[in-house]
């Protein structure tokens, strides 16, 4: 039997923002010290703390906030969601409930194979709350004790909610894709998911086409994600379980309370997940300690001003004013800013924009990739690069030579017309040529033969050979000019 | 006259003097609280070999001609929930009975940049919920003029130890009255500074909106000495006011021209007890006498202040006492025997909280939980902070007419130690008259006028604007200069 539906995802994402400093003390944020090295009064929670706002986190909030085109609030304030966890120290989390940062902004998402029509995702809100400490269960040593290292007690985390307004698990992986370079981009964090610094719970069910009308499916809400891989993944599994599970059951939303299920990376299934217990009040109420946050226009307006152009805009500029596919100033885009100032110092003195993406994308990406190096540390400037292009485009350096240039430009520091000089290569003027392609055809009437006789793929035989007798020609030149000669005898 | 019975500013300039060390003056409040902590119970700890090493340390510095501070060399009690570095701070609860800080409150960094001498933490009521210091899980406090009567609360430790004598000075804490009102029945003064005049980084939370640090003292004098110690902002408390902090200790002593006063109608209704009327009257005819106009004044939402008190600060504490769980702090259980249907968690946090935390607290901690909860917070937790509101309204209405607000501190004076333990609404009832002073944020002081016929303390209160401390102890002042109420001390 088969049913038409439509796939509905939202998505929860936590990021943690790049400060020096936590949320509400001046505790370091730094990954990996050992376990509660960075804790203070304040962050354990000590009897007689009290929390004060880190005004740089609030600043990147609302710049991330300003760059997903979200409303600002003129009046937010902060707010205790209260529920008892070991890695919680106050029992309660300081958060925004009812009045966020920021709210009702979107992000525009596209596929550069043009898998799924450009959309722009709704972004529900997105608040700044403090993280809460990790728990280390020594369930494997078969102990009963738990471990808490309150290193990552109140770190700053944005939370950007998402509308349910992606239709596939690649829509999915879109957003985020698009979300995690626009943080890099306006360099709010380093969305880090390995170290934690970018977490994602998804929200999916499905809409089914039945005979009685529209069905919706339980929303479940899938955790424990540690890729935008693995999210693919359990959202295209859930979308499965989902299906099969209401085939079977008839199950629909409202008759089962909103699951919560887990994703097994190496079995690639969901499991269901205990619900907590205290999870459904968490009886928010607005923190007495801290004060409330205003922001005017201005401030918003100045934020605006002030952001870099954002990853989409790119994109756009690059295919518009470098004439290059929309894939490739995708690649490009995705590299970083650094990057794409590295294209375009390429592309505007060479210019041309399709050559410079070339070059970037095959032999400059490439090699970084190989020494596991970032652009800064590259070895060849944008103008040796530039000129090296130039010299190709103008003939003076022939295609298949260009590659052996490159190769020695980069390990020698040269610029392009000493690492020729050095590699003996020159321009080979047109009389050398055809003495060249005289001597070859005279030498070589087998071959001729064979082309008169219709076989022009025989004229790769001399390439090898005009090759050994002068490493600087072309074999363009010579497979051109020496079919025109055979051309010419008949 | 003894050490102990001089005024912290005549020890202070004793010291200055030279006519006394403060190892001397140390010393004689120490032996005082030998003599006689054992019978009123003020004390949790007294550290006696430290005391004394601090003082000796003042005296050397003084002798040395060095620069000191503020307090040099006096000794200041102070209560059980302000964090001392090193030295446990219980906060009177099973909880926190082996609690040690790891820092120093922002109040005892001042006193100790003041050069004043932590003489020893005082007795309350556990987490400052209570107004008898019967709540206390370490002890109980007995009032110095009546032992079989309770000493107020919950700063019933700072306020029992500045009238017997054993500290000229005292830092407390005021929620909903907990300075004012044991400070009223043990007849000294007492002072709940304007909300963020003082900074509350290191006060073990109760409810953090309304909390305010404090000074109790001998005098009105003495209280604006141990103010301009503590007073100022903070940028560890978000909630410290930034407004610059007066001279209190260079103008206390003038008085005020053309003095305004307002009396609460709603303060003198049912429920006043008539000594206790009668001696807040004739206060009144004393700042009369001195000059100042009378008037009638309105605090129409003040009858609804006990309600909105009693669902703003246990909703506040519910939160702020739920880090008493076992897990990182104070007292955890030692029963880990399993429970059916119940995980280990679960078991140690209730366990956990059962045993060491005592029926006023839990009683607190359930109200505010039941108020936050799902379906009832729009109806009790938003509709408080509304009428929260209206009273900080009355109150601005109030002193657009009047300087200082004037009236009873307290229904009754101080009642037998178990006589309303069994009573919670009737002991909530005894602080209609300075909830709503918290719920606005206003400064309130309590100053001695006069004894009921069976010997105990009246108290006088006086409510200001905020911020305008400056004033209220000029006024204050003025009142004892007419009077010598505040001098009288009970023989213990």
């Amino acid at each position: 039997m088969s049913i038409e539906f439509e796939t509905i995802i939202g998505l929860e994402v936590h990021v943690q923002l790049a400060t020096e400093s936590k949320l509400f003390c001046r505790c370091s944020t730094k990954f990996g010290s050992p376990p509660n090295t960075q804790t203070c009064p304040v962050c354990t929670g000590s009897p007689g703390a009290l929390p004060v706002m880190n005004r740089h986190a609030f600043d990147l909030s609302l710049k991330t906030a300003v760059a997903l085109n979200c409303e600002i609030p003129k009046f937010t304030k902060w707010d205790r969601k209260q529920y008892y966890y070991p890695d919680l120290p106050k029992g309660y989390q300081i958060s925004q409930f009812d009045l966020p940062m920021s709210q009702h902004g979107y992000l525009e998402i596209s596929d550069s194979k043009d898998r799924f029509e450009t959309k722009k995702v709704g972004i529900t809100r997105a608040h700044l709350e403090e993280d809460a400490g990790k728990s280390m269960h020594d369930e494997a040593a078969g102990k009963a004790d738990s471990r808490i290292d309150l290193n990552r007690t109140g770190t700053p985390l944005l939370e950007i909610v998402s509308e349910p307004d992606m239709r596939s698990p690649l829509e999915a992986r879109a957003y985020l894709d698009e979300l995690k370079l626009l943080l890099t981009y306006i360099n709010v964090s380093d969305c880090n998911m390995q170290e934690g610094s970018l977490r994602v719970d998804a929200n999916v069910n499905l809409h089914l086409q039945t005979d009685d009308g529209k069905v919706a499916t339980p929303i479940v809400e899938v955790k424990n994600m540690n890729s935008f891989r693995a999210v693919e993944r359990a959202l295209a599994y859930e979308v499965d379980r989902q299906l099969a599970h209401w085939k079977k059951t008839g199950e629909k939303i409202g008759d089962v309370p909103k699951q919560t299920r887990g994703w097994d990376d190496s079995a690639e299934v969901t499991k269901a997940q205990r619900s907590k217990e205290e999870s459904s009040d968490y009886r928010y109420f607005p923190d007495p300690d801290l004060v409330p946050i205003t922001t005017t226009d201005e401030q918003v307006a100045k934020v605006r001003d002030s952001l870099c152009e954002l990853p989409a805009a790119l994109r756009s500029r690059l295919v518009k004013e470098q004439s290059i596919t929309p894939y490739d100033a995708g690649v490009i885009v995705n590299q970083g800013r650094a990057v794409v100032d590295y294209f375009l110092e390429v592309a505007e003195g060479c210019g041309d924009g399709k050559q410079a993406s070339n070059w970037v994308q095959r032999d400059v990406l490439k090699n970084l990739k190989e020494n596991e190096q970032t652009i800064d540390q590259f070895g060849m400037s944008a103008t040796s690069l530039a000129a090296l292009v130039k010299s190709v485009k103008a003939g003076d350096l022939d295609n298949s030579r260009a590659g052996e240039v490159f190769e020695y430009m980069l390990a020698n520091g040269k610029d392009v017309v000493a690492s020729m000089a050095a590699l003996g290569i020159e321009k080979v003027d047109d009389s050398a040529l055809d003495d060249l392609c005289r001597e070859l055809l005279a030498a070589n009437p087998k071959v001729v033969a064979d082309v008169q006789g219709g076989n022009q793929k025989a004229i790769g035989a001399l390439i090898g050979q005009a090759k050994k007798k002068n490493p600087n020609v072309s074999p363009n030149d010579i497979r051109g000019k020496c079919l025109a000669m055979i051309a010419e005898m008949s | 006259m003894s050490l102990v019975h001089k005024s912290a500013t005549a020890l202070l300039s004793e010291m200055q003097s030279g006519s006394v060390s403060s190892t001397e003056v140390c010393t004689a409040f120490l032996d005082q609280i030998d003599a006689h902590d054992e019978k009123i119970g003020a004390f949790l700890r007294v550290d006696r070999e430290s005391v004394l090493a601090k003082a000796a340390d003042v005296d050397s510095r003084r002798s040395a001609g060095g620069a000191l501070g503020l307090l040099a060399g006096l000794p200041v009690a102070v209560k059980d929930l302000l964090c001392t570095k090193g030295q446990p701070t219980t906060c009177a609860s099973k909880m926190l009975e082996e609690f040690v800080p790891t820092y120093d409150a922002t109040v005892i960094e001042k006193l100790d940049s003041a050069d004043a001498i932590v003489i020893g933490k005082t007795n309350m009521d556990e987490f400052a919920m209570g107004g008898s210091t019967e709540n206390s899980a370490l002890g109980q406090t007995k009032n110095p003029w009546d032992t079989s009567r309770v000493p107020g609360g919950s700063s019933g430790g700072a306020a029992a130890c500045v009238a017997a004598k054993m500290a000229p000075l005292s830092l407390g804490s005021d929620t909903g009255g907990s300075i004012r009102q044991p400070a009223s029945f043990c007849g000294v003064t007492g002072l709940k500074p304007t909300y963020g005049r003082v900074s509350r980084y290191g006060l073990v939370a109760f409810a953090s909106s309304l909390d305010q640090i404090g000074p109790l003292a001998s005098s009105v004098e003495d209280t604006a000495l141990l103010l301009q110690a503590i007073a100022g902002s903070d940028e560890r408390d978000a909630t410290c006011a930034p407004n610059e902090v007066p001279e209190y200790t260079a103008t206390v002593a003038k008085p005020l021209e053309g003095l305004k006063l307002g009396i609460v109608k709603e303060h003198f209704a049912e429920g006043l007890d008539s000594e206790v009327g009668d001696c807040v009257t004739a206060a009144i005819d004393v700042y009369k006498a001195l000059g100042a106009s009378v008037v009638d004044i309105e605090l129409p939402h003040s009858k609804y202040g006990i309600a909105t008190y009693y669902i703003i600060a246990p909703s506040e504490a519910s939160g702020n006492l739920a880090r008493y769980d076992g897990a990182h702090y104070g007292y955890r259980t030692s029963d880990t025997s399993p429970v059916e249907g119940e995980g280990p968690l679960v078991t140690m946090y209730r366990r956990s909280r059962s045993e060491a935390l005592g029926p006023e607290v839990k009683r607190r901690i359930m109200l505010g939980t039941y108020a936050l909860s799902a379906g009832y917070y729009d109806a009790y937790y938003v509709k408080a902070l509304k009428v929260r509101r209206l009273i900080r309204q009355d109150y601005d209405a109030a002193f657009e007419k009047v300087d200082f607000l004037v009236g009873p501190v307290s229904p009754t004076a101080a009642f037998g130690i178990g006589e309303l333990s069994d009573d919670p609404l009737s002991m909530y009832l005894g602080d209609l008259y300075t909830v709503t002073t918290n719920l606005a944020g206003v400064a309130g002081l309590s100053v001695p006028c006069g004894f009921t016929k069976s010997g105990l303390p009246v108290g006088l209160q006086l409510q200001a604007r905020p911020f305008d401390e400056e004033r209220l102890l000029r006024a204050g002042h003025m009142y004892q200069s007419a009077t010598d109420w505040h001098t009288k001390t009970p023989t213990v």
